[in-house]
């Protein structure tokens, strides 16, 4: 067992999860961190679906990272992580058809996270199948963390319930436009900045990230011109 | 037509793909910085929208709905989208230079832009005809276009203005989309009003 689990491996797992959290420094997967983040149980449902495809993509990769040949490797991740979401949607459609129909289009979107992407690219290609595994579990985790918390928050300003259950009734009104289009944008902008200002006070330049930190894209880029 | 036009007003102002929808977010934020490559960006994935629904939609409808293959819609769907850009990057390339001289660094960056992908699947879930459809498409591509170039202004202002230092740069950005966003809620209802 020892020789399994190793510091640099744990090491892996909290990276992803809080030193490079992936929506909240690296900004990475926006799409689906604001768009299906109205309550608690639906950012839940959406990090544990992107946490189980990442888990999948990064250890098939990472086994197959000699066989493919480099300049196709993007297609091919795209089509391994996309035979993963199908997947994971029939398995959703099956036993949770509530999630699914919570989730809709998202789920399908999944593909295109640039997350996953991103790690099989960066990480998964790269590293033996225990570290890519660590790595997705950290990373999805992080994921998971980050969409709890804008969901738990939209719900607890919008609904005044958290996970279903009433809790601000009493002492506060509701609003509603925090489970809408804008409050998605002004929580996750105010929870972005909160990180940004701790980076700074610990006397750190903060990440510079979004599309132009996604290595996929910038390795894309590349190849076109 | 009335329908036609319908979906198109909507798709536009009351549906819109990044505001409402929260599709294309990553290029919402990457490229919105400049008038000039908000309205590239903005052309190419209109382009990219239309065709891939007119290749999306035959292929879903004749290929994998007569023989219950619906399942495989993510993964075709996905491929289709990655091929056609790439081939109208090489057609652009050969056939028109100074076009590709200016769109075509952001045409890989669309492949995967959820944006594109996100149509041709609202497209088959929401039932519509062909014809429909390339309007669906066209509308959200325009939709798209409209969110980013008045945001590249609203970006413009932000750049000058003093903000708190935690503030800076993707946060107030997305405080600003936030306010856009709740602007666009405005014209709730007004498709309905117009044509029913």
């Amino acid at each position: 067992m020892n020789n399994i689990i190793t510091k640099e491996r744990l090491d892996i797992v909290l990276n992803g999860v809080i030193k490079e959290n992936p929506v909240l420094v690296l900004l990475l997967g926006m799409c689906p961190s604001l768009a299906v983040t109205t309550n608690g149980v639906n950012g839940l449902g959406m990090g544990l679906s992107v946490l189980f495809v990442l888990c999948c993509s990064n250890v098939a990769v990472s086994l197959l990272k000699n066989f493919i040949p480099e300049q196709v490797r993007i297609p091919s991740y795209i089509v391994i992580i996309a035979s993963f979401v199908t997947i994971l949607g029939l398995f959703l459609k099956a036993y949770l058809p509530l999630l699914d129909k919570a989730l809709g289009i998202y789920i399908p979107l999944i593909v295109v996270n640039c997350i996953i992407l991103g790690r099989a690219e960066m990480f998964a290609s790269k590293r033996n199948v225990m570290d890519s595994f660590m790595d997705a579990i950290g990373m999805g985790f992080g994921f998971t963390l980050a969409l709890l918390i804008i969901g738990s928050i939209r719900e607890l300003l919008g609904a005044g319930t958290w996970f279903g259950l009433t809790v601000t009734a009493n002492f506060m009104e509701p609003m509603a436009i925090f489970m809408l289009a804008p409050g998605g944008f002004f929580v996750l902008g105010c929870l972005i900045a909160i990180v940004n200002g701790i980076t700074r006070y610990r006397g750190k330049q903060p990440e510079k990230a979004g599309c132009e930190g996604c290595s996929a894209c910038q390795g894309q880029t590349g190849e076109a011109e | 037509m009335k329908e036609m036009a319908f979906i198109l007003t909507s798709m536009v102002l009351v549906d819109n793909l990044v505001l409402t929808k929260f599709l294309g977010i990553c290029p919402f934020l990457g490229v919105s910085k400049k008038m000039d490559s908000a309205l590239g960006m903005s052309y190419a994935v209109i382009a990219v929208m239309v065709l891939a629904t007119a290749a999306t939609w035959p292929i879903y409808n004749y290929l994998l709905a007569p023989f219950g293959l619906e399942y495989l819609e993510t993964i075709l769907f996905i491929l289709v989208i990655a091929a056609l850009v790439q081939m109208i990057e090489m057609g652009l390339k050969k056939y028109a230079p100074s076009l590709h001289k200016s769109l075509g660094v952001y045409l890989p960056l669309i492949t995967t832009n959820c944006a594109v992908l996100g149509i041709a699947i609202l497209n088959i879930d929401n039932g519509y005809s062909f014809v429909n459809s390339l309007v669906n498409a066209f509308g959200g591509g325009v939709g798209f276009l409209v969110a980013l170039v008045l945001f590249s202004g609203v970006r413009r202002q932000i750049e000058r203005s003093n903000i708190p230092l935690a503030f800076r740069g993707i946060p107030a950005t997305m405080i600003a989309a936030s306010i856009l966003a709740m602007a666009f809620m405005g014209f709730t209802g007004i498709v309905e009003g117009m044509f029913l």
